[in-house]
């Protein structure tokens, strides 16, 4: 436990020692603004609520959460720092564990940092605030999930723009999953169980419901089991190819 | 002290990474006081201190954010961190560059901060990859210096295809090439395995160098005579354990030659490593 914790502390503090952090928050605000006032319609729709602010996330994290993310092993491979810390008398998980938690925590931040969109619908009418924390958790819990996608993709390459594409690559398909385009596409030749797992995967699906307000222990599920699978397979991926 | 030597690609680099922790054996076992590597691994990497090969960190840490994250890491807490702290920096005179990035730091400074952060927790075993590669004369000088230092309490493993280093620093030399152990010896007796382990070479001031390539090879004691044309440096190898030398300076006064030196050979540590790693007598 004391390690995950030095582990994070370190990896949080490298996300704001460089330029980086500030960038990508400020970005972060300035795309999650753009989207709900002028493709969410925010005023336009004149109902006190947040679902256009939130209807983006899934967008936003898609190119966002893996710039993070590959931050977190790729680069370390790349510098060669890696063979330095997985020598120092720490386990995988516990390494992993750290470095997910502080880029989580960095994604918190950034999401918290939106805050003022939330006073400004309070101003505007009166919405339902039980609602939109929900959907803020929801929209954590999405962040974790690309997030570990990220985490277990970059412990493969060094190539840091692979990570980069080959994240956001994923990080489509688990959001697809959901959509009927591709659920149409397989229901003509797939067997309908198999169709309804793809679909049951999907980030939108589950993401949605939580957005909505409604609290499901199976959405929550979902993503906490995503999250974990994810990472278990970072650790396995990082102790086959830690060295090349 | 073990130097491990061998010629690039030869498996240094993954001997150490075995011994440290960071890549498995495909087969047998590696353990480091008493602790597998393979089932116990943080137990042993607890145990030890490791320098990898260039002296990779966090770039964008402060040197001495570095060094905590490593002694918290380590476990060390309190008074002991801080005093560990200090004497790391006393020893590798890093106070200068404290407060700087990783990121800016020379090669040399790079390299100690390091070899810091492999003694930070006074480890019993310290496992160094090549730990002055790439450093100027001096700094060379003062690793190597630094390294003696600690070989009095602890056991070192050091990589090196430095040779003089292996001769100044190790009691031990292991030479391995393409992954296999071709000799494991002192470094006395490697160099004893030389050819001009006890030969004699001589030169000349005036150009009888001929002449006096074959006086030597008429003495029972030389079994060959080589001249070096370049150089005209003579080099007589002796037949047997009998030493050379006084049966030379002998004839040389007696001949009167020329002499500009006259040397005993110890052996060329050169010479064996290659004879060792290529199976030629080079």
């Amino acid at each position: 436990m004391k390690q995950i914790r030095i582990i994070f502390k370190r990896e949080l503090a490298a996300y704001f020692s460089t330029p980086l952090a500030f960038v990508f928050i400020v970005i972060f605000q300035l795309l999650a603004g753009a989207f709900t006032f002028y493709l969410g319609n925010f005023f336009e729709r004149g109902q006190a609520d947040l679902s256009s602010f939130f209807g983006f996330h899934p967008w936003l994290y898609l190119f966002l959460i893996p710039a993070i993310s590959l931050l977190l092993l790729a680069e370390e491979r790349s510098s060669g720092s890696i063979e330095l810390l997985l020598c120092l008398p720490l386990t995988l998980w516990q390494a992993t564990l750290g470095k997910f938690l502080a880029a989580w925590t960095f994604a918190a931040i950034a999401l918290a940092l939106t805050f003022p969109i939330w006073i400004t619908v309070n101003y505007l009418g009166q919405p339902d605030n039980g609602a939109i924390v929900t959907a803020y958790l929801g929209s954590l819990l999405m962040a974790g999930g690309f997030l570990a996608i990220g985490v277990c993709i970059s412990a493969a390459t060094r190539n840091q723009v692979i990570a980069f594409i080959l994240t956001v690559v994923v990080c489509f398909l688990f959001l697809l999953s959901g959509f009927d385009l591709v659920l149409g596409v397989l229901q003509g030749w797939l067997p309908q169980l198999i169709v309804d797992t793809i679909a049951s995967f999907s980030f939108l699906t589950h993401f949605h419901a939580l957005a909505k307000g409604v609290i499901d222990l199976r959405d929550i599920v979902f993503f906490a089991a995503l999250i974990a699978s994810w990472l278990y397979a970072s650790t396995i991926v990082l102790s086959l190819k830690k060295a090349d | 002290m073990l130097g491990f030597l061998g010629p690039n690609g030869a498996g240094k680099t993954t001997t150490m990474r075995m011994i440290a922790g960071f890549v498995a054996p495909s087969s047998g076992t590696v353990s480091v006081c008493g602790h597998s590597l393979t089932t116990d691994t943080v137990a042993a990497q607890a145990c030890m201190g490791y320098l990898p090969e260039g002296a990779p960190g966090y770039d964008e840490m402060t040197v001495a954010g570095f060094l905590r994250f490593t002694a918290d890491i380590r476990g060390l807490a309190g008074e002991r961190r801080r005093s560990r702290m200090n004497d790391v920096t006393e020893r590798l005179h890093l106070a200068p560059v404290l407060r700087q990035r990783l990121l800016t730091l020379s090669k040399g400074f790079r390299r100690r901060v390091g070899l810091a952060q492999a003694i930070i927790h006074d480890p019993k075993v310290l496992i160094l990859d090549e730990p002055t590669d790439g450093l100027d004369p001096n700094q060379k000088q003062e690793v190597r210096q630094l390294i003696r230092e600690m070989a009095a309490d602890k056991i070192i493993v050091i990589s090196t295809h430095i040779l003089e280093e292996v001769e100044a620093l190790c009691n031990r030399v292991m030479i391995i090439a393409h992954g296999r152990l071709l000799a494991d010896d002192t470094p006395d007796g490697l160099i004893a395995r030389s050819r001009y382990h006890n030969a004699v070479s001589l030169s000349l001031t005036d150009d009888s160098a001929n002449k006096v390539k074959t006086d030597l090879a008429a003495l029972q004691q030389v079994a060959s005579v080589e001249l070096d044309e370049a150089t005209g440096r003579i080099t007589a190898f002796p037949s047997s354990e009998q030493p050379l030398l006084p049966e030379i300076s002998r004839l040389a006064s007696h001949l009167n030659w020329s002499l500009k030196e006259l040397h005993l050979e110890s052996g060329r540590m050169e010479e064996v490593f290659r004879k060792i790693t290529t199976g030629n007598n080079a």
